[in-house]
């Protein structure tokens, strides 16, 4: 390993010669698009906390597999779908908003749950002894982990889940737009629910294993939030979500393999920076487009 | 630390206090398990729980870089806790502090946390992994006496606070607009409020730590909402039941070596709501 030079074409190649590299450019681009896709949704339906929680559930499972002698993915996938479930079937579906407002007791219990879910986590990592310098690795993730097998399990969950986003998105978007209007004509609003749910599980899962149970949740609300800032129109929103998950994933990872600081701060840093870029660009074309449109948009309706 | 398991529960329990980092903990926890039983039942109240949880990433965030820049690690801890406090109830106060905008700053904070933990970890100090695990997941059992004092006396203070404002935040937290038109000043109110729970949010890191603060601070207040539907009374439960956690945490934890304060305080917490939880479905049906 040479360094950074001047000469981009040498710098990617030298960076692919590595297949410690490559594996883990594979793995973030599964985990990249469908953190994208699915965060966008999730940011629709301002399920941000929810998310959060299922991100945060992986590293019990991962901390329990391993004290157990399980592969750590089981346990990633295992407590996330469970999870998933259990807010699912919590009172008041689609009341999981938290935020300043927000529905406070529903909020209440989630966050409940997800402290409880962190305390065993630490029960577990406490109980397997000499296994606290694999802490970091399991909460903030490393770039030099991703084995051949986990980027194929990665594949087949990844495909899986964009398979069965594919299926659902029309109903999702419906139902997430104007839960409603969706209800009355006749989209099972509440089991489409439970089915977003249990893919955002499957997707803060595998996403867990390479970014870490706690910066799982920047791969998911911040691409989609930057997205929705420039668009409001679902499909060209989608897109955006993915591209700039994966640009952001890309260019975290090469960064990150140059330079002596960690990946997670690469890939959150660059990922906030995408969503001020958009912020400030939203914020200019509104002002510089109101004079001339006549009616101010009302607030919020950008959302 | 067996005499505790032989001897019968009276002397054992005098075993425990004669320990001094028991009395510390004990101390320390009282106070905050105090503090954060009041905020709390406010935060579930006022529908703040995500910004609790921003709130205690900024905990991890702040705590690290005090210790990547040699400094006093409550520095860092207080300072981004209360400075985002503040800074959530001002944007919050404009219609801005929406959950996609507080989640998409808070995952980046944490990214932050995790370059300041890099920094710190490479300036080669010792027990640098314990340091990290300490501010996760909290070490009340290795509070040092003047350690212990000061945040008895910070909790102190912000109970003192808490309870001077209590009457207005209520009023204030349960209908705006009315409280507003009342001359309650409800501007004022919200950034104070957020202002005390991040003073909170740092406290409680130092007890059960940055991750496990929302055991302490919201399942003691959703178990007391379940159980009553009286303000103050349930501010009253929220706060026995924050402090009965801690103490039954602590004698548990030393009871059994192998289990970490953090895990027994907020276990007990949660099984806590879950009991309130339960009754409240269970007494539902014959009331209604």
């Amino acid at each position: 390993m040479t360094g950074f030079s001047l000469d981009l074409v040498a710098d990617v190649q030298q960076l692919l010669s590595y297949h410690f590299m490559l594996n883990a450019l594979r793995a973030g681009t599964i985990v990249a698009v469908l953190c994208g896709a699915i965060g966008y949704f999730m940011v629709l339906r301002r399920q941000s906390f929810a998310g959060h929680t299922l991100a945060v559930i992986g590293f019990p499972g991962a901390a329990g597999a391993t004290w157990l002698g399980v592969g750590t993915g089981l346990g990633y996938y295992g407590f996330c779908v469970a999870g998933a479930l259990v807010i699912a079937a919590l009172p008041g579906p689609g009341r999981l908003t938290g935020g300043l407002g927000g529905d406070g007791e529903s909020s209440a219990v989630v966050g409940t749950v997800q402290a409880f879910a962190l305390a065993c986590g630490f029960l577990f990592v406490t109980l397997y002894q000499g296994f606290l310098s694999g802490l970091t690795g399991l909460l903030f993730g490393s770039i030099t982990g991703v084995s051949d097998g986990q980027v194929l399990a990665l594949l087949a969950a990844g495909a899986g889940c964009l398979l069965a986003l594919a299926v659902l998105g029309r109903p999702l978007l419906f139902s997430s737009i104007d839960a409603e209007v969706a209800r009355a004509r006749g989209v099972p609003v509440r089991l489409v629910g439970t089915a977003f749910l249990v893919l955002l599980g499957l997707a803060a899962a595998g996403a867990s294993q390479i970014t870490g149970s706690l910066l799982v949740f920047a791969l998911l609300v911040t691409p989609a939030a930057a997205a929705s800032q420039l668009t409001a129109r679902p499909g060209p929103g989608l897109l955006l979500s993915v591209l700039i998950a994966v640009a952001v994933t890309w260019l975290g990872e090469g960064i990150a393999f140059f330079s002596p600081y960690p990946i997670g701060f690469w890939v959150t840093t660059l990922a906030f920076a995408a969503f001020c870029l958009a912020l400030g660009y939203r914020h200019g074309r509104d002002r510089w487009a109101r004079p001339r449109a006549g009616h101010p948009q009302p607030a919020g309706s950008n959302r | 630390m067996t005499a505790l398991l032989a001897a019968d529960p009276v002397t054992g329990l005098a075993n425990m206090l004669g320990q001094p980092f028991v009395r510390h903990a004990l101390l320390a926890g009282t106070a905050i398990s105090v503090l954060s039983g009041l905020a709390g039942y406010f935060v579930v109240l006022r529908g703040q729980v995500f910004a609790g949880d921003a709130l205690s990433h900024v905990a991890y965030a702040g705590a690290l870089a005090a210790l990547a820049a040699g400094l006093d690690l409550r520095l860092g801890l207080f300072a981004a806790t209360v400075g985002v406090g503040v800074l959530l109830g001002l944007l919050g106060g404009r219609g801005v502090g929406d959950d996609v905008l507080i989640g998409t700053t808070f995952a980046w904070v944490l990214g932050l946390g995790v370059l300041f933990l890099f920094l710190y970890t490479a300036g080669g100090s010792s027990g640098d992994a314990t340091a990290n695990v300490n501010v996760l997941f909290g070490s009340i059992f290795g509070l040092s006496a003047p350690a212990a004092a000061t945040a008895t006396w910070i909790a102190a203070g912000l109970v003192a606070v808490l309870l001077l404002i209590a009457r207005p935040l209520l009023f204030a937290s349960i209908d705006p607009a009315v409280a507003a038109a009342r001359g309650v000043p409800v501007r004022l109110l919200g950034p104070l409020f957020l202002a005390i729970l991040g003073g909170t949010v740092g406290e409680a890191s130092q007890a059960v730590g940055a991750l496990l603060v929302f055991g302490l601070l919201a399942a003691p207040a959703a178990a007391a909402r379940r159980l009553t539907a009286d303000p103050w009374r349930a501010l009253a439960l929220a706060v026995a039941l924050a402090v009965l956690a801690m103490w039954a945490g602590l004698v548990l934890a030393y009871a059994v070596p192998a289990l970490p304060p953090s895990f027994t305080i907020v276990a007990l917490a949660a099984a806590e709501f879950a009991l309130a939880a339960g009754y409240s479905v269970l007494r539902r049906p014959i009331s209604a």
